[in-house]
């Protein structure tokens, strides 16, 4: 049965469920051509988290002296940048997602909704390989996690892909009518950082503003990592709470707007 | 479950023409700009939209001359196991009724129902990576046009049989020449096995060969009771593959009906309806400094310009040209096409008269007569054109001049030279031959048959 749809679509997720075969195929696609394509192939999940981590380490570590939370600066940011990393390449990605696959949106159906979706669980072999690079980070510095702190890795990175399939989901469906998302997306990438607690700890807020910090998911991720495998101060419980709810809101807000506009995706694009 | 398979209703699509400002692709910071400039008149249209709701878009569309419908009214009923061909001019809205169809777009108006599983055809090789190997796209394939990754495994050998190229199996598609990269797609959209198949032009490419092949497996896809919807501008395979056809043209259904007849409509229409043409300005006519034509048309037996011909009557092509040089021995001469655009035969003046004799400045006429029982029925496209043997010089060729309908007596009673039978008969040409039945007597009969009796 087609017909015309007005106003606000259901999320047919039973639908989601029954194709998930091509959502599989979707990742396994951008994984193979990936690391067919690249010459250092995982290199680049390692290289990147790691020179930013240099780069915060000399100017903001050792030169501004930013605090760090008792931890080596070094640790303190790379434990952050792992997964914001995944956050950041998972968004850029997913935003460009819908534009990038035209060529498939024109000519077969399908659940558009795995196109982004692909694109930021496609991000997932990087993180688990700065992932290693992180624990190999913590022995060297004599860190050694506890297993309880490990087990909350998994949701907190769920909470990471959330934001980001959320954001991901608004931003590729937005640049299908606005061509200059694509354009604003590694701006607004670049202000998140700065608004997340990678390069210094969000103990530098007054304990009540922190709460509304936490509105940005990522300070949830960042600050629950840090936890998680630093032992720093107490469980930020509050905060990644907060960031939990935020980023269900994104995600859900963004899936129904997805759901709403992704009609017009072949006659637009 | 009912017999229909795909059920269409009111069916109307409309899309907005953009312009400069409104461009098609508007910019956010357009956007952004407008509700800076002018917040009060977004929260006003807000407001107005909330007290009454959405404007009902197609009463917008019909004023509004931004709008432009590309398909409407288009109402049709498939039933199972039909093979329907969808047949129109470039922009007349058939792949656009696709794109409904395969859901890829949403229509504006009316509904569409399908029964079973639909897949579409409605590129080459759908969803197909260059840097991936022909077996890995046809994972990746197969799976996007709707098929399981289970089903994909049982019938991988067959995809890879069918295409004929399993020594390039594992090779990334990007080293593939189009040929081959043609037929593993293929290969994977006939083993799709759905119950409703959508194909948009899928024949249009590739060799005659494969054509051939792809053409048979629809047809054993159709035998095996599949509904199928093939858009297409080749007319034989529409015909051959088709029951049925639907004509398409500036976004509605024009025609309904017997895929030959349907076919044979639009050739008639998209080419050429008159029965005479003529080029009443020297400047645009055919021809150059030695002749030129002015007019050409169809007649029949008492010189009357007619577009239908009784089969079992003759018809007579007529030229009218001005030879503008003198000197030259002119050679008029004819061709003629059917529906599917196959040139039937062709003839040229070879009667004694003018054969071998400079042409004075003079205005000609030249008629060829096809004899009576000699056509099929069906359309006719003629060509005119005019040459010179010696050196070989063509003055003027119009490939479509004028065209006219053969029509069929079903009077069985009269010489039709279709006898008893009233169904449909092969051949481009009929001609009433003269058969001769001879018959020998018994005895030679019995030695022929028994001839260890001798």
């Amino acid at each position: 049965m087609i017909q015309p749809s007005s106003g606000w679509a259901p999320l047919r997720l039973s639908e989601l469920w029954n194709h998930r075969e091509i959502l599989y195929f979707l990742i396994w696609r951008d994984i193979k051509v990936r690391y067919r394509q690249t010459v250092i192939g995982a290199a680049w999940a390692i290289v990147q988290p790691l020179m930013t981590m240099v780069v915060f380490s000399i100017f903001l570590g050792g030169l501004a002296k930013v605090p760090s939370d008792g931890v080596p600066y070094p640790l303190f940011a790379f434990c952050a940048l792992v997964p914001w990393t995944f956050f950041a390449n998972g968004l850029n990605q997913a935003a460009n997602s819908l534009v990038a696959s035209s060529h498939l949106i024109t000519k077969v159906y399908f659940p558009r909704l795995f196109i982004p979706m692909a694109r930021v669980l496609t991000a997932l072999p990087d993180l688990a390989l700065a992932l290693g690079v992180l624990f190999g980070l913590l022995f060297y510095y004599g860190f050694r996690p506890t297993l309880g702190g490990c087990l909350w890795l998994p949701v907190l990175v769920l909470l990471a892909f959330v934001t980001a399939l959320g954001m991901g989901l608004w931003l590729s469906a937005l640049n299908v009518k606005y061509r200059d998302v694509q354009h604003a997306v590694p701006f607004l990438i670049q202000i998140w950082l700065f608004a997340t607690p990678i390069a210094y700890p969000s103990s530098l807020l007054p304990t009540p503003w922190r709460v509304l910090y936490a509105l940005n998911p990522m300070v949830g991720v960042v600050e629950g990592f840090r936890w998680a495998l630093l032992g720093t101060s107490h469980a930020p419980g509050l905060i990644t709470a907060t960031s939990a709810l935020a980023a269900a809101l994104i995600l859900v807000t963004g899936a129904f707007f997805f759901r709403r506009v992704e009609k017009t995706f072949a006659d637009l694009i | 479950m009912s017999d229909t398979a795909v059920r269409v209703q009111g069916l109307g699509k409309c899309y907005t023409i953009g312009t400069s400002r409104e461009s098609s692709q508007p910019m956010l910071r357009e956007v952004l700009a407008d509700a800076l400039i002018s917040p009060l008149a977004i929260l006003r249209r807000l407001a107005h939209r909330l007290r009454s709701g959405p404007v009902p878009r197609a009463a917008v569309a019909e004023k509004s001359p931004r709008h432009f419908w590309a398909l409407r009214e288009v109402s049709f009923d498939v039933a199972r196991g039909e093979v329907v061909g969808i047949i129109g001019p470039n922009g007349a809205g058939k792949s656009t009724l696709l794109k409904i169809l395969s859901r890829i777009t949403e229509p504006t108006e009316g509904r569409v129902e399908i029964h079973g599983r639909v897949a579409s055809l409605l590129e080459v090789g759908t969803g197909f990576h260059p840097e991936l190997t022909g077996r890995e796209n046809i994972f990746l394939s197969g799976t996007l046009l709707g098929m399981r990754k289970a089903d994909i495994h049982r019938k991988l050998h067959e995809i890879i049989d069918f295409s004929g190229i399993e020594r390039f199996i594992d090779t990334p598609v990007k080293h593939y020449s189009s040929g081959m990269y043609v037929r593993l797609a293929f290969a994977v959209a006939a083993h799709l096995d759905p119950d409703v198949l959508i194909v948009d032009e899928v024949l249009a490419v590739g060799d005659v060969a494969f054509q051939r092949k792809c053409l048979a497996k629809m047809e054993d896809v159709h035998r095996r009771g599949r509904t199928i919807l093939f858009v297409s501008h080749n007319m034989p395979a529409v015909t051959r593959l088709c029951q049925r056809a639907l004509l398409v043209s500036e976004g509605r259904v024009q025609r309904d009906g017997p895929a030959s007849q349907v076919a044979g409509a639009y050739l008639l229409a998209s080419i050429n309806r008159a029965a005479e043409r003529s080029w009443p300005y020297p400047a645009t006519a055919p021809g150059n400094h030695v002749a030129r034509l002015r007019m050409v048309r169809v007649k029949n037996d008492s010189g009357v310009t007619t577009e239908t011909v009784d089969r079992r009557r003759r018809v007579g092509i007529e030229m009218v040209y001005d030879v503008l040089s003198p000197g030259h021995v002119l050679i008029p001469y004819y061709e003629f096409f059917d529906e599917s655009g196959l040139c039937i035969f062709a003839t040229r003046d070879l009667a004694p008269e003018w054969r071998a004799r400079p042409r004075p400045l003079a205005t000609f006429t030249s008629t060829a007569w096809i004899p009576e029982h000699f056509l099929t029925e069906g359309s006719l496209q003629v060509g005119a054109g005019l040459y010179s043997a010696d050196p070989y010089v063509v003055h003027f060729h119009h490939r479509e001049s004028v065209a006219f309908h053969v029509a069929d007596s079903h009077d069985t009673k009269s010489n039709a030279a279709r006898g008893d039978w009233d169904g449909p008969l092969p051949g481009v040409v009929r001609p009433l031959l003269a058969w001769i039945t001879e018959s020998e007597s018994a005895p030679s009969l019995v030695s022929l048959t028994r001839p260890s009796d001798g």
